[in-house]
């Protein structure tokens, strides 16, 4: 240990190599012997009921081995989402599935099973839904219910679940909007704090704007195929998800077994960016046929099915009434979305996009109402930034507008509205009080982004025409939840000398799976070379584990590494005292060994250390586990227990305050007003994301969440046709990710390096708020540069600048389908 | 040089006034008890491929794509598939040293060619290829699922301009999608390869 810490370095991941030269195993790169082909049956319609089906001609032909249908799949108990249905509720879901001894056979057997669907009435659009006498996607509604009201009397266990409900607004209600305006009616949820009248009356300006958020699908590269085998009563499942440990409680419900029958094995993750938060339902599908087929089964997608399977991103239409004192403060703020949650759901994020709205723009007064609707569409799921950047998308144009309005610098009304500090956001609480932060230092995000993107220079060349060339500049204040607490942590020091860090995580590529074993070797004063990682196998007993979802695992991970390093450190000095005398506090760790204060000759070796620790057992060598880890936990330590030193501990860190990550985004753009073409010329990401723990990471996640945000401004979305139910966008070309050509040559990042100081090792999650950043900024610098009316939806495709600048007014319907 | 592609072999298809069923891209099962339910005869299946440097013998379906072939019948699954239909570039191989989409090429068509595959990049006592070294030093890409298929156009990219500045180096792997969306790393990590390649400070 050369005394340097290991967070905060840059360092190569010890997974590396395998990736770059091809040997690292993504799920279907999997073999078994014998193992057979899945192909499935997806439905036609946007809605229907299978009346009957008729397998025979597939069963008899040869090489066929089995089908299930959705009667071979368990019900779950609050009626969620089966991998297999028997009423489709969009266009692509899966009815049945069929193992053979190759692809084209299963897929032949596919084209001669004969489905008798019943079509449903349907809906692809939120709004229509709410007209009177239109169809409802469901046949017991078209809006989630609001959940009941906690209560802290109900015995434990599942909540409740989900309720549906009819609601239809009136013609009146719809009558009453402008075009293009979303109309207001009846809502299903709200919360509100201060006084909002006396805000608005106290505006200098009042802006009443409408803004539609498009629904995007999550495409990660690889797409959810899957490998199934059965050996001795237990499900090998070979999948792709961001949440190893997390993941095989949702398996063992899917298909129907207890937990402790399920081995998940994920060392590598294609990406997932939500969609595969706790894996995918579909998963189970392989798992049954195989079962039934009593052979290893592989389960193929293509991308066009994960289009249809691979979930997608809540599209909302948000109307945002805000008023702004003549400072740009904002007095009061009224917001009401309509989310779309597809066919399944109900998903949270107008929840979450309200918190955010609450947190980074401070209004002095705010209501939220909301519907929460269902579609006939893909199943919706958290995407990268879930809410707070469908409400970077429906404020940030009021916020630049009203700038304009009051002549203020678009920073500086950022600014004067951002949070400090442990700022408070979200609902009031029955006690009156509302929720508040860990810290915030937006502010000095502003600052020094604004300096470093040289601001004021470029803003003085924004809407100059230049041929026919005209640039922008954009700033936008991207927020996102950055951190759970409460999960465990084990590690062993074994008599080799080595550090062993087991980790839950999954491995979808932001490297957190191996970074918080860096938290635990700088506590241990480990070198790095002599620490292990074991990770991406729940037969490699790991322990209780956050999701890999909400940026998250590096707050939440890095303190349950701490308590466990904590833990270890603290057994050894407890043997060092033992063996050698003194108090256990005489003790210190370094070079790899517990020594005397004072003395460093006094003292044990690592790996003689773990050797005692055997011999004595009990909670030495993890033979006993706290009480208070969980039992996945506890089942892991009993299965390492007697291998070493065991450090295993629950995260029980103090914290003040709910974990939030910023990033602020500064974006430079050119529009050619004869074409319509966006160009990014420039982009500036700012992290105020806690203390650093692998900076080319950091740099690669600001980036990534930045490009998804630009992504989201400039180009992609899902396109359902609402003549039919179909989905239009099936493939990349159809909805154009972000090529390596759409952005700058190079895109720097800057971390403010501030620790957060609610959490031992400073660090907080970064993976999200990057992302209303980029959609933000993009789209405040398009505004700048030709207009803060032109477009009032996303993506800012070519036709709609330039249909805008043509007429010299804004020219499409935003609540109109823009295909 | 003149490949069959996909999409010449589709109008090929067209052409002949033939239904472009998809079932005709999908995979037969491995090893050829399994499934070869097509009458053989019409189409010589026992080939010759030279891959990485070795001459493999392999029995191959008149329609499969060098990409299955690869994956399902050479075991060599480090080349992906991400689309299966030439948008994402995550399959990229070098066929005579040309970076290819390995999904939308026939195996037939490479017979007398040579292919290289991200597993043929290292030497055989397992040094890196200079731009592996790049990528692994820079920590270049994510999840890295499209990683292979980067690291192969690049590679190919390489050996007609050497000396690329970022912007060229970009248009050179512009063929090949990221949804971790890391391109500025993944850039640096490539230019750094390429330093290493002309035998900078490698």
């Amino acid at each position: 240990m050369a005394g340097e810490k290991l967070v905060g370095a840059n360092y190569v991941p010890p997974d590396h190599v395998a990736k770059v030269t091809g040997r690292a195993k993504y799920a279907e790169d999997f073999r078994a012997e014998g193992m057979l082909f899945a192909k499935l049956l997806l439905s036609p319609m946007p809605h229907a009921r299978v009346r009957s089906i008729d397998t025979s001609a597939a069963l008899a032909m040869p090489g066929v081995k089995a089908i299930i249908t959705a009667d071979d799949v368990p019900d779950l108990p609050n009626g969620g989402e089966k991998c297999l249905t028997k009423e489709p509720f969009y266009a692509g879901e899966p009815v049945l599935a069929v193992a053979a001894v190759d692809e084209a056979t299963a897929a032949e057997a596919v084209e001669r099973i004969v489905v008798d669907f019943e079509a449903l009435p349907f809906t692809t659009d939120p709004l229509e839904s709410l007209r009177p006498g239109t169809p409802a996607a469901r046949l017991d509604g078209n809006v989630w219910s609001a959940p009941p009201p906690p209560n802290p009397n109900a015995p434990p266990g599942p909540p409740a679940p989900a309720k549906r409900e009819t609601l239809k607004w009136t013609d009146a209600d719809f009558a009453a909007a402008q075009p293009g305006q979303l109309p207001i009616g009846q809502h299903v949820e709200t919360w509100a704090f201060g006084d909002l009248d006396a805000g608005f009356a106290a505006a200098a300006v009042t802006l009443d704007e409408t803004f539609v958020v498009q629904s995007t699908g999550h495409h990660p590269m690889e797409t959810r195929s899957a490998m199934a085998y059965w050996q001795n009563g237990k499900l090998f499942l070979h999948l792709s998800t961001q949440s190893v440990a997390f993941t095989r409680a949702g398996v063992a419900n899917w298909v129907g077994i207890p937990p402790e029958d399920v081995v998940l094995i994920c060392e590598y993750t294609g990406g997932g960016f939500g969609s595969k938060g706790a894996g995918a339902v579909s998963s189970a599908i392989p798992a049954l046929l195989s079962k039934k087929a009593n052979a290893p089964v592989m389960m193929r997608i293509s991308r066009e099915e994960e289009g249809f399977i691979g979930r997608a991103r809540t599209n909302m239409t948000g109307r945002a009434k805000v008023g702004f004192a003549k400072d740009g403060k904002i007095t009061a703020l009224d917001l009401f979305i309509v989310q779309d949650s597809g066919a399944y759901g109900p998903m949270g994020d107008f929840r979450s996009g309200a918190n955010a709205t609450s947190l980074i723009y401070q209004p002095g007064a705010m209501r939220v109402r909301a519907v929460n609707v269902l579609t006939n569409t893909p199943p919706r799921t958290q995407q990268r930034s879930p809410g707070p950047m469908q409400a970077n998308g429906i404020m940030e144009p009021v916020l630049t507008k009203a700038a304009k309005q009051l002549g203020l610098d678009q920073v500086a009304i950022r600014h004067i509205n951002s949070p400090e500090g442990k700022a408070n956001y979200g609902p009031p609480l029955p006690n009156g009080q509302r929720r508040h932060i860990t810290s915030a230092f937006v502010k000095q995000a502003l600052d020094q982004g604004k300096a470093q993107f040289r601001w004021d220079e470029r803003k003085a060349q924004s809407g100059v025409r230049k041929g026919s060339k005209v640039r922008g500049v954009g700033v936008t204040v991207g927020p996102h939840g950055a951190g759970s607490v409460g999960f465990d942590s084990i590690m062993t020091i074994r008599p080799d000398g080595k550090l062993y860090v087991q980790s839950g995580v999954g491995n979808l590529g932001t490297h957190s799976v191996i970074d918080l074993a860096r938290v635990a070797a700088d506590i241990l004063a480990m070198p790095w070379e002599k620490v292990e990682v074991i990770w991406g196998d729940t037969g490699k007993h790991l322990p209780w584990t956050c999701l890999s979802v909400g940026s998250q695992t590096t707050h939440a991970m890095t303190r349950a590494n701490y308590a466990g390093a904590m833990d270890a450190k603290r057994k050894l000095q407890e043997i060092a005292a033992m063996d050698l005398g003194g108090s256990p506090d005489d003790y210190d760790v370094g070079g790899e060994r517990v020594f005397r204060r004072g003395s460093p000759g006094r003292g044990l070796s690592y790996a003689q250390a773990a050797q005692r620790a055997i011999a004595l057992g009990g909670k030495f060598d993890g033979h006993e586990a706290p009480p208070d880890v969980n039992p996945m936990t506890k089942a892991s330590a009993a299965a390492l227990a007697g291998l070493g030193l065991m450090g295993v501990a629950k995260d029980t860190h103090p914290r003040d305050g709910d974990t939030y990550s910023f990033v602020v985004g500064f974006a430079e753009v050119e529009v050619d007003v004869e074409t319509g073409k966006v160009d990014l010329v420039d982009f500036l990401s700012v992290g105020d994301v806690g203390t650093v723990v692998n900076p080319r990471s950091l740099h690669g996640q600001l980036n990534g969440g930045v490009c998804l945000g630009i992504a989201h401004a400039l180009c992609q979305k899902l396109v359902i046709d609402p003549q039919y139910g179909l989905m239009l966008s099936r493939r990349f070309h159809h909805t154009k990710p972000l090529s390596i050509l759409d952005i700058p040559a190079s895109m720097p990042t800057v971390a403010l390096g501030l620790a957060d100081p609610e959490t031992p090792v400073g660090a907080r999650g970064v993976g999200e708020p990057p992302v209303g950043a980029g959609y933000g900024a993009v789209m405040n610098a398009i505004a700048d540069a030709v207009g803060v009316d032109v477009f009032r939806r996303a993506p800012v495709t070519a036709d709609i600048v330039l249909m805008s600048l043509e007429h010299n007014q804004r020219m499409h319907d935003p609540l109109r389908h823009h295909l | 040089m003149d490949p069959v592609n996909r999409r010449t072999f589709i109008k090929g298809v067209i052409a002949a006034g033939a239904a472009a069923s998809s079932a005709a891209y999908l995979f037969r099962g491995p090893g050829s008890l399994l499934g070869q339910t097509s009458a053989p005869g019409s189409v010589e299946r026992l080939i010759t491929l030279m891959v990485n440097g070795q001459a493999r013998r392999v029995d191959v379906m008149k329609q499969e794509t060098l990409a299955m072939t690869l994956r399902y019948k050479l075991g060599l699954t480090g080349t992906k598939l991400g689309c299966d239909r030439a948008e994402c570039g995550a399959c990229t191989v070098l066929i005579d040293d040309v970076p290819h989409y390995s999904c939308s090429v026939l195996t037939h068509t490479v017979r007398t060619r040579a292919v290289t595959t991200i597993e043929g990049l290292a030497s055989a006592s397992g040094a890196l290829h200079p731009v592996q070294r790049g990528v692994v030093e820079e920590q270049g890409f994510q999840c890295a699922f499209c990683m292979p298929g980067f690291v192969m156009a690049a590679v190919g990219f390489l050996k007609v301009n050497p000396n690329p500045t970022r912007e060229q180096l970009a248009h050179g792997v512009s063929g090949n999608l990221c949804r971790c969306q890391d391109y500025d790393k993944i850039l640096t990590s490539l230019m750094k390869g390429a330093e290493y390649l002309r035998g900078g400070t490698a």
